[in-house]
């Protein structure tokens, strides 16, 4: 078979999956390969399909239609612990009558491993994750981060081709949270292990991802890097979902010539012929033009005459630190505008604005595609 | 006006008075309570250590504290326990007792099994037809003993166990099931499901994920059921009268004979500490584990 075929230089491939509860569709008709070695966030907001996917590619979940291939074979019929996965979950999942070490080695047992070789595994897991001292322990005498380093030690001992995750931090608090990303994106380093993770928080997909996959309604959106899917959505739902303060929206419509295309935004005309247009500019299109809040430059009144720089007012300003944000308001619409900490600005003062068009981004209106 | 620093500010906690009406008569509610509870088995136990004499003409709130020559204190219980009769028949209760363990525990021990088993498969092994199959068994846990009581006496006569402890055995049995089931598939479904979703990444099967995952979590509900099985069946009349026969009686039928089928002088004493007899096993359980039940009432409070 021709799928088959090309599922072989892939650690995970999915074809054609599809899950329906009823007539409620989960999944629908997915395709995926995930190369040896990658790591891949299923990203998305709950209810899009991202945990089902990963439950499908588990064997928790008989997928309504499709196939899942791991390393190459079906595995579609296949019980969860032979397909060679680990996985890791949201609440960690510990059994609460054992110790950490009868939690690490429970699979093993099951498997009749041999004591020996349980030890070894036991052993070399609690030292790359540094739970030695815990092993002893039951899980109510664990706190939070060490329950959940214990569960992925528990995917660990299992000597596996792909480790799954299920919302692995997101019952931990802020700290902790950032504090085990750092050591999962380390783990991925030492290992080398295909990683599918699923979030729904943007800056875990960020920082760990080799590819995201941004997920909606049961769809893949967009599949792509880290960086790419910032700054080249593919579609408005994508630009909107990524980014934090999001990305701002204004209505226009595509002017000028195709040599000297420009949008009109608030009254006002913007020149965009430096944006890399997919298919070449097309005048007179509805548009939403996209621009992150670090890409608009603010220039106090007395510069604002070069062109290109159009009028606003500063509405209030949020500092956050390591910069600031300011709101802008820009006829009725409102935008933020990421800034220096160092420059201060006064609710009520006129300033200029600047995009930059290359970095920014416009979508058809109606079908909300990049154009 | 007077300046602020004169003023009593308020700082720390309000002040309270030593009793508050509220509590005054939340405290006196209870008592009162506590009272018309604990007074009836007062007397109970006090009559039970009495001879006739001291009964007819003693005061009912005061125990005995002497005995005439020959008479013991303990004399209304062996009669109780050995020799009170029912008809021509003189072994007092004893026998009966063990009639009741008889079916008790085989009872117990069967319908908490089976309905654990099937509760658990009910919540996580889901299967064609399984919510009808759980629709049937909330309805079966509603119905009436009564309606079921003459087809039940046809389906033992037919397997040829009327009369005998078997039968006895099997209605409580088939009739705990449909409640236990309920309760133990509720409780299953209660606890997280990502637990049982890691045992099958572990390989674990059906019955390793029941009996070394599940049932260490069960202890809490495990309690509850046993409790109620017990207490349940130890108490019951009704099948015990209609299945056992005459000579397998369980204790709370011949108790029932006891006061119903004296002639000549009605010996208090005697029916009391016989009372006490068929009591004592559901108090005991209850209070070696009261905490237990309590804490298995409230459960779904099993965090990993």
């Amino acid at each position: 078979m021709a799928t088959a075929q090309s599922t072989k230089t892939h650690s995970v491939s999915i074809r054609g999956l599809a899950q329906s509860y009823g007539s409620l569709q989960v999944l629908k008709q997915l395709d995926l390969d995930i190369p040896d070695g990658e790591f891949l966030v299923l990203l998305g907001p709950s209810g899009c399909g991202k945990s089902t996917l990963l439950n499908c590619i588990a064997g928790l979940l008989e997928p309504t239609h499709g196939q899942v291939f791991i390393k190459g074979k079906n595995v579609t019929w296949e019980e969860p612990s032979k397909r060679g996965i680990g996985m890791v979950f949201q609440s960690y999942a510990l059994y609460p009558q054992m110790t950490a070490e009868r939690n690490l080695s429970f699979g093993l047992r099951v498997a009749g491993m041999a004591k020996d070789e349980i030890e070894k595994r036991v052993k070399r897991a609690s030292e790359i994750l540094q739970i030695e001292p815990l092993l002893a322990r039951k899980p109510m005498q664990l706190s939070g981060g060490q329950r959940q380093r214990v569960a992925i030690g528990r995917a660990l001992v299992r000597d596996v081709d792909v480790f799954l995750f299920d919302e692995p931090l997101s019952n931990l608090d802020a700290k902790l949270r950032a504090e085990l990303r750092v050591e999962i994106k380390r783990l991925h380093q030492r290992l080398g292990n295909t990683m599918i993770y699923v979030t729904h928080d943007q800056i875990e997909a960020m920082t760990l991802a080799d590819r995201i996959a941004v997920m909606k309604a049961g769809a893949i959106q967009q599949l792509d890097t880290p960086l790419t899917i910032y700054s080249k959505p593919r579609n408005r739902y994508v630009a909107g979902f990524i980014g934090s303060p999001s990305m701002n929206f204004i209505k226009a419509k595509v002017a000028g010539t195709v040599k000297v295309p420009t949008v009109e935004v608030a009254g006002q005309k913007v020149d965009i012929s430096e944006y890399a247009f997919v298919d070449g500019a097309v005048v007179g299109r509805d548009v939403e033009f996209g621009a992150r809040p670090e890409h608009i430059r603010i220039l106090r009144a007395k510069d604002a005459t070069a062109k290109g720089i159009i009028a606003a007012t500063v509405e209030l300003i949020e500092p956050m630190g390591s910069d600031s944000l300011v709101w802008l308001e820009l006829g009725d619409q409102k935008l933020s505008a990421r800034v220096e900490s160092s420059e201060h600005y006064k609710s009520g003062e006129k300033v200029g604005i600047q995009f930059r068009i290359d970095q920014a981004s416009l979508f058809d209106l109606q079908s909300g595609e990049r154009i | 006006m007077s300046s602020p620093s004169t003023n009593i500010e308020p700082t720390g906690p309000r002040p309270h008075p030593w009793l508050e009406w509220d509590r005054v008569v939340v405290y006196a509610f209870l008592t009162l309570t506590a009272l018309y509870f604990l007074a009836p088995l007062y007397i109970v136990i006090i009559t039970s250590f009495k001879d006739l004499d001291h009964i007819r003409d003693g005061n009912i709130f005061w125990p005995q504290t002497a005995y005439p020559d020959g008479v013991h204190f303990y004399d209304p219980w062996r009669r109780a326990w050995w020799e009170v009769c029912t008809g021509l028949e003189c072994h007092g209760i004893s026998p009966n007792f063990w009639n009741s363990v008889k079916v008790t525990v085989p009872s117990v021990i069967v319908s908490v099994a089976v309905a654990l088993t099937t509760g658990y498969a009910l919540s996580n092994w889901p299967f064609k037809m399984s919510e009808a199959f759980f629709t049937v068994l909330i309805v079966g846990s509603f119905v009436p003993y009564q309606v079921m009581l003459y087809p039940m006496v046809l389906l033992t006569k037919n397997m040829g166990i009327y009369s005998t402890l078997t039968a006895v055995i099997f209605v409580h049995t088939v009739f705990g099931l449909p409640f236990l089931t309920l309760l133990f598939r509720n409780y299953f479904a209660s606890l997280p499901v990502e637990l049982f979703k890691a045992a099958r990444v572990d390989g674990a099967g059906f019955w390793r994920i029941l009996i070394q995952i599940f049932v260490p979590m069960s202890l809490p509900i495990l309690t509850v059921a046993v409790i109620l099985q017990v207490t349940g069946i130890w108490n019951d009349f009704l099948f015990g009268v209609v299945f056992a026969g005459l000579p397998n009686y369980p204790m709370t039928v011949k108790l029932n004979n006891i006061f119903t089928s004296s002639f000549g002088v009605k010996e208090y004493n005697v029916e009391m500490a016989a009372t006490i007899l068929t009591g004592a096993v559901p108090l005991l359980i209850y209070f070696l584990s009261g905490r237990y039940f309590v804490r298995g009432i409230a459960a779904g409070a099993v965090k990993g």
